[in-house]
């Protein structure tokens, strides 16, 4: 499992990987709220939580249809369907390597970010504690649905149509923590919310996704 | 006969003009698709059986 | 003699053949006389006016919205379990009539919200999750439409249906605690408190009933042609081989 681990993470570092792509993207989509919504301060630290989650979400996305989809053209995964190791373990480690190439360094770089939206003082702490807790979830939830869409040639857009709406508790607990935090309110029900959601996602969803892609390989 | 709906004549007619419209629409396509697939298939019964 | 005995295809369409006439003439029945007796026949409400008259299309249709998922949940659970085949495709006949059911919620929702609260929209807890509702009908329909081996599509989308379940009711809850709503509480509960007066409610039933009747025969109509669809590609493919 492990040299599983350390030869996607070596993939995606590489060229034609999406280390950097993702971390692209959500600077471009943060640079560009300003310039649609006005640069206006109080305004933008307002909503700067909820872009944020938003950006992050989407880059999330953005990556998902490379986690199956390279090793699915090439052949690998046959290759590990048949390797001793279990499905779910796979798609673990799957969804381990889109986050620790994706999701943590959008956790890293929001701080960053949201200077650019005049984040509110107290926001930084709690918008990289609500996309360190919910980030997981989001690529294991996408691992499901790039699962159920691995064989289909234009599978991605299906993808976005699948995954989004079971994004929304994960992006309106995870919201709700930095923007309780951003105003300095009691932020413990949605946080432990979101922890919640975050545990059930990562407990549960490998064995959905397991038998879904046993289901496409058959 | 009409009964007197006062201001808010344009939403209720208007809802029940979308839902009836909607249900109708919807009732249609499934009689019709399952009139098209019912002789589709008879067509291709015949077919198989006659060689 | 068993409820497993409707597995086999052909008995399946035998006996809902049977049961169709009678489940359109009651389904056409309770509509018309109850959507009769609610709009001719029944006051207007002394705060609403005649907007309430809208509630004999708003909560049947919001109903059946989420019963037609429930009934999508069942079916799919039988086909992971049992496998039969007429289970899935009920499944899969079920969703469009959902999804035009929480159109159909949206609208008159809408619809009445403009009068009433001023608004056609507000990100109310309970028009949030119907809307999101709606897209998981819409991602349900288009992943049996991508896949084209059809057992295949039926276990991916059976476990979509599973996952998405859980979700969903996650996402009401999540929306629940996101925003404090202007939607009033449940119209029907045992609850007298909150209960719709009598007048109203009485249509209402007959209205509902109508929906129920309209919802399973068209399940049962489109789950017949899904069958025959399934066995025309079956009869072309073997076609084909020889």
């Amino acid at each position: 499992m492990i040299a599983l681990l350390m030869r996607d993470l070596r993939l995606a570092v590489r060229a034609g990987g999406g280390f950097g792509l993702g971390l692209a993207f959500f600077l471009i989509v943060t640079v560009l709220v300003p310039l649609g919504v006005g640069p206006e301060t109080a305004l933008l630290s307002k909503i700067a939580p909820g872009i944020l989650w938003i950006g992050a979400l989407l880059a999330c996305l953005l990556s998902l249809d490379r986690i199956f989809a390279l090793d699915f053209e090439d052949g690998s995964i046959d290759l590990l369907a048949t390797a001793p190791l279990p499905m779910e373990g796979i798609v673990t480690v799957k969804a381990l390597a889109h986050w620790l190439t994706t999701g943590l360094p959008l956790v890293l770089a929001a701080p960053a970010l949201g200077v650019l939206l005049s984040l509110p003082q107290g926001g930084y702490f709690w918008i990289v504690v609500s996309l360190l807790v919910g980030t997981p979830a989001l690529s294991v939830i996408g691992t499901f649905g790039a699962a159920l869409t691995v064989g289909l040639k234009r599978g991605g857009l299906l993808m976005s149509l699948l995954v989004l709406p079971l994004y929304v508790p994960t992006l309106v607990f995870g919201a709700e923590v930095a923007r309780r935090g951003g105003e300095g309110l009691v932020v413990q029900t949605p946080l432990l919310m979101l922890a919640g959601i975050s545990c059930g996602a990562v407990a549960l969803l490998p064995f959905a996704s397991a038998a879904v892609l046993r289901i496409n390989l058959r | 006969m009409m009964p007197d709906l006062g201001k808010y004549a344009d939403a209720v007619l208007s809802s029940y003009a979308v839902s009836i419209l909607l249900l109708v629409v919807l009732v249609a396509l499934s009689i019709r698709r399952s009139r098209k697939m019912k002789a589709y298939l008879a067509d291709i019964e015949e077919r198989v059986k006659n060689g | 003699m068993s409820i497993w005995e409707y597995a086999n295809p052909v008995k399946f369409i035998k006996t809902t053949d049977r049961m169709m006439p009678y489940l359109a003439v009651g389904a056409v029945v309770c509509l018309v006389s109850g959507l009769v007796w609610g709009f001719f026949f029944t006051p207007d409400d002394y705060r609403q006016g005649s907007t309430v008259k809208i509630i004999y299309l708003h909560v049947p249709a919001a109903l059946m919205a989420i019963n037609a998922w429930m009934m999508m949940l069942v079916a799919s659970l039988v086909w992971i379990v049992r496998r039969h085949h007429v289970s899935a495709l009920a499944a899969r006949a079920a969703a469009p009539i959902g999804a035009v059911m929480t159109l159909i919620a949206l609208a008159t929702g809408a619809i009445w919200g403009q009068p009433m609260w001023g608004t056609w929209w507000v990100w109310d807890p309970r028009l949030t999750s119907f809307l999101i509702l709606f897209l998981f009908y819409l991602g349900y329909m288009a992943l049996w439409e991508a896949i084209e081996n059809d057992d295949t599509a039926a276990d991916l989308t059976s476990i979509l249906c599973l996952v998405g379940s859980v979700f969903a009711v996650l996402s009401r809850y999540a929306v629940l605690f996101w925003n404090q709503g202007l939607h009033q509480g449940a119209s029907l509960s045992l609850d007298k408190e909150e209960h719709v007066a009598d007048v109203f409610s009485s249509p209402l039933y007959v209205c509902i009933a109508g929906f129920v009747l309209l919802f399973i025969a068209l399940v049962f109509l489109r789950t017949q042609t899904e069958i025959r669809a399934r066995r025309a590609r079956a009869l072309i493919a073997r076609e084909r081989l020889a």
